[in-house]
């Protein structure tokens, strides 16, 4: 390791001031994660758009709205779209980018312009995906992409989706690889790892999962790709191929993406608790033991997802088991959390109603998860709307309920404006009733049997099926309260000042919006994030 | 916070605050290979399976020649010693010793493309014939393609180390990045070796 001195690459004299900086190659990491925030904000319209396709054509148990074909592109889109463009990149790019280099006392990420080279990777992605459906044919196999459907499908659709993966791929692998150098290399000095914020520990904890796995889906993809293109037959059966191989490749990554999914959520979840309920965050310790064995845990449980694949006995059962180990930690995560809020100061703002909202769903997703991760009941319900009402709790009740709390608790410091509260609490309660109402009916439909990706289906089941298009439609118009919200104010919102919720974690101790470099002297030593109503502090009630 | 800080203050700040770091450019490309060693990983896992549950149609060639990915291994590993005296050289300030081991380092590893080329064009199965001949080509060509970029790495290090260039014993980085990398494309390759054509 040679010690060059580095300066900071974030004031260069070329880069465009005011909202400019927003469209620029900017390596300033607040832009960065604004753009991301903004960038996957968009995405998720889109995907959402997608969503309501796909409820309005489920309304009649014909195909009346959409060909079978379009509903077949409609659905893979929306779940490319809103797990690769919405959730990772604003979970991890947008508040891990805004937030990292504040916690751990550092003026920008490690590698600056390789964070604006990642970001940037992200809208020509989107769009080559997008672009797909109109220059023939958009994907039509699901996000799973699995061989040999993948094979037979339009194959200008599948190689775009392909490429559009790969290059978001790319970002996350970067970004991964920044936020690991970023926490374990930038600290400010004095500063001990077991004195971080939790969300570091679990943007840590993500990295770590997004630089082993996503390398492995990339791999496999490109397989894929010569599959389709040069006639290869990796995973054709046709060919002598194996598409289990091609399932068990993809699931090693995209079983990790969930948790590369919610395990920043449940770190965003841990700042903005303790803030609310002004007490420490309970359990410090254990939640970082926990997100590490997440971590190791979320690595051997893949092939849950293929208990209907052929697999062999000894595999189900080890599956079954590990799978059924990971609800340990997660279970330890959300005792803690309920221990923060036991007899806390709870200010019942929008952003700890998402919270709590948060906690709600999640636990009922944690729940049907393990149910799902037994092998006889896996195989009743595999492929059937159980699934789909099961994966929409963790990443909608989930991750997405905890990117609201976070939009809410820190638009203050991206603007220096406070959200308004009336438009956030109806806000949050149409988004709540909406999505229990939208997905909660679904677990009834797939153990009565409805499979998931069908446009039609048995004429039984479409009162439940227009239930759950009602909560999708609530859900819509939930969107619009907060984009009314979040756009006016900007410019009318009342002045927050720089630490309305009195915080005292390091991004609330610089002003709002925070200077270039994030403080104008030295980056404050935080040594405990969390000291709560424990030390009296100048700014604490 | 108050906008006036005392003079002692912002000095601390400069030393400090994370304004000026060590350079964590090795730290990042170190992870970086460890991304790329698992995209591998995946590849030999897949190749593996393969091999062991699917069988190949009766009267497919999968043997492979010997000699040549042996000399091949010994002239990549050797590479990796001539890459370590080039690194020895630069830093000892030695310009001119570090540039004819690093135009040696580049001389083998190109001659390793040539012979795989060679190997290529000398198997009797193609890319499309089954299943191991396009694992086999996959996996060896995914490796190549890192061989060559490693190889253009090389030269591009040896013209930046020329007399006035901008690596030299006070800027080590290029030529400590690219030496982690050819050491990391090596490495693959004994494993591969091991795999492909041992096992």
């Amino acid at each position: 390791m040679t010690l060059t001195l580095f300066p900071p690459q974030t004031t260069t004299p070329l880069q465009p001031r005011g909202w400019l900086r927003y469209l620029s190659f900017s390596t300033d990491h607040k832009v960065i994660g604004l753009q991301y925030l903004v960038c996957g904000f968009l995405f998720y319209l889109v995907g959402g758009a997608l969503a309501g396709a796909i409820r309005t054509e489920l309304l009649t148990p014909i195909s009346d709205f959409l060909p079978r074909d379009t509903y077949n592109e409609v659905l893979t889109l929306h779940g490319t779209v809103m797990i690769f463009l919405w959730i990772v990149p604003v979970v991890n790019g947008g508040f891990g980018n805004y937030l990292i280099p504040f916690y751990v006392g550092a003026r920008d990420m490690a590698f600056p312009r390789l964070n604006a080279v990642a970001f940037w990777l992200i809208p020509p992605a989107g769009l080559l995906l997008i672009s797909s459906y109109f220059i023939g044919s958009a994907p039509q196999s699901g996000w799973t992409a699995y061989p040999p459907l993948s094979l037979t499908t339009p194959a200008i659709g599948q190689v775009l989706w392909i490429l559009s993966v790969l290059l978001l791929g790319g970002s996350s692998i970067f970004g991964g690889i920044n936020f690991i150098a970023t926490i374990l290399k930038l600290r400010r000095p004095g500063l001990k790892l077991m004195q971080l914020p939790m969300y570091c520990w679990a943007m840590l904890g993500t990295s770590i999962l997004v630089v082993l796995s996503t390398p492995v889906l990339a791999g496999t993809l490109v397989l894929l790709s010569f599959d389709i293109i040069a006639h290869t037959g990796f995973f054709n059966p046709a060919l002598g191929g194996n598409a289990v191989v091609y399932q068990h490749l993809f699931w090693f990554y995209s079983h990790p993406a969930v948790y590369i999914m919610v395990l920043p959520a449940f770190g965003l979840v841990s700042e903005i608790l303790p803030i609310h309920a002004r007490k420490p965050l309970f359990g410090y310790t254990t939640m970082v033991y926990s997100i590490m064995g997440i971590v190791v845990l979320g690595l051997i449980v893949w092939a849950h997802h293929m208990f209907t694949s052929g697999t062999p006995p000894w595999m189900r059962l080890f599956f079954t088991i590990a799978t059924s180990f990971i609800a340990v930690p997660t279970g330890i995560k959300f005792f803690n959390w309920i221990a923060t809020l036991w007899g806390g100061k709870i200010a019942l703002n929008t952003a700890m109603l998402f919270c709590c909202g948060f906690i709600v769903n999640f636990v009922f997703g944690g729940i049907t998860g393990v149910a799902l991760a037994q092998v006889p009941f896996d195989i009743h319900v595999h492929d059937t709307y159980f699934v789909v009402g099961h994966f929409h709790y963790i990443v909608y009740g989930g991750t997405v309920f905890v990117i609201f709390a976070s939009i809410y608790h820190w638009y203050p410091k991206f603007t220096g404006r406070l959200l308004n509260e009336p438009l956030g609490q109806l806000h949050f309660w149409l988004t709540f009733v909406g999505f229990n109402l939208c997905f909660a009916p679904q677990h009834w439909l797939g153990l009565n049997g409805m499979p998931r990706r069908v446009a039609e289906y048995d004429p039984q089941f479409q009162l439940i099926n227009q239930i759950s298009s009602a909560g999708a439609l609530l859900m819509a118009i939930s969107t619009l309260p907060f984009l009314i919200n979040v756009l006016i104010s900007a410019f009318c919102g009342q002045q927050a000042g720089d630490n309305p919720w009195n915080g005292l974690t390091p991004e609330w101790l610089t002003s709002s919006p925070p200077p270039v470099e994030n403080w104008k002297g030295e980056a404050p030593l935080v040594t405990e994030p969390y000291g709560y109503g424990v030390h009296p502090h100048p700014s604490t009630p | 916070m108050s906008s006036t800080i005392p003079a002692s203050q912002q000095h601390a700040d400069l030393q400090h605050a994370g304004q000026y770091h060590a350079d964590h450019r090795l730290f990042g490309l170190a992870t970086f290979l460890v991304a790329d060693g698992m995209t591998f990983a995946g590849f030999f896992a897949a190749y593996l399976t393969f091999r062991a549950v699917n069988p190949l149609p009766a009267g497919a060639v999968y043997e492979l020649e010997l000699l040549l990915p042996t000399v091949n291994t010994v002239l990549l590993l050797l590479s990796s010693l001539t890459f370590h005296r080039a690194g020895t050289a630069l830093k000892q300030g030695d310009n001119a010793r570090c540039r004819r081991w690093l135009l040696l380092t580049a001389a083998l590893g190109f001659t390793f493309l040539a012979g795989q080329m060679k190997e290529y064009f000398s198997l009797p199965f193609g890319l499309t014939d089954n299943l191991f001949a396009s694992t086999f080509y996959a996996i060896t060509g995914f490796h190549g393609l890192h061989v060559t970029l490693g190889g253009l790495m090389i030269l591009i290090v040896w013209w930046q180390s020329r007399p006035g260039g901008r690596v030299s014993a006070s800027n080590l980085f290029p030529l400590e990045a690219t030496e982690l990398y050819w050491h990391f494309v090596d490495g693959i390759w004994v494993v591969l070796y091991g795999i492909l054509y041992l096992l």
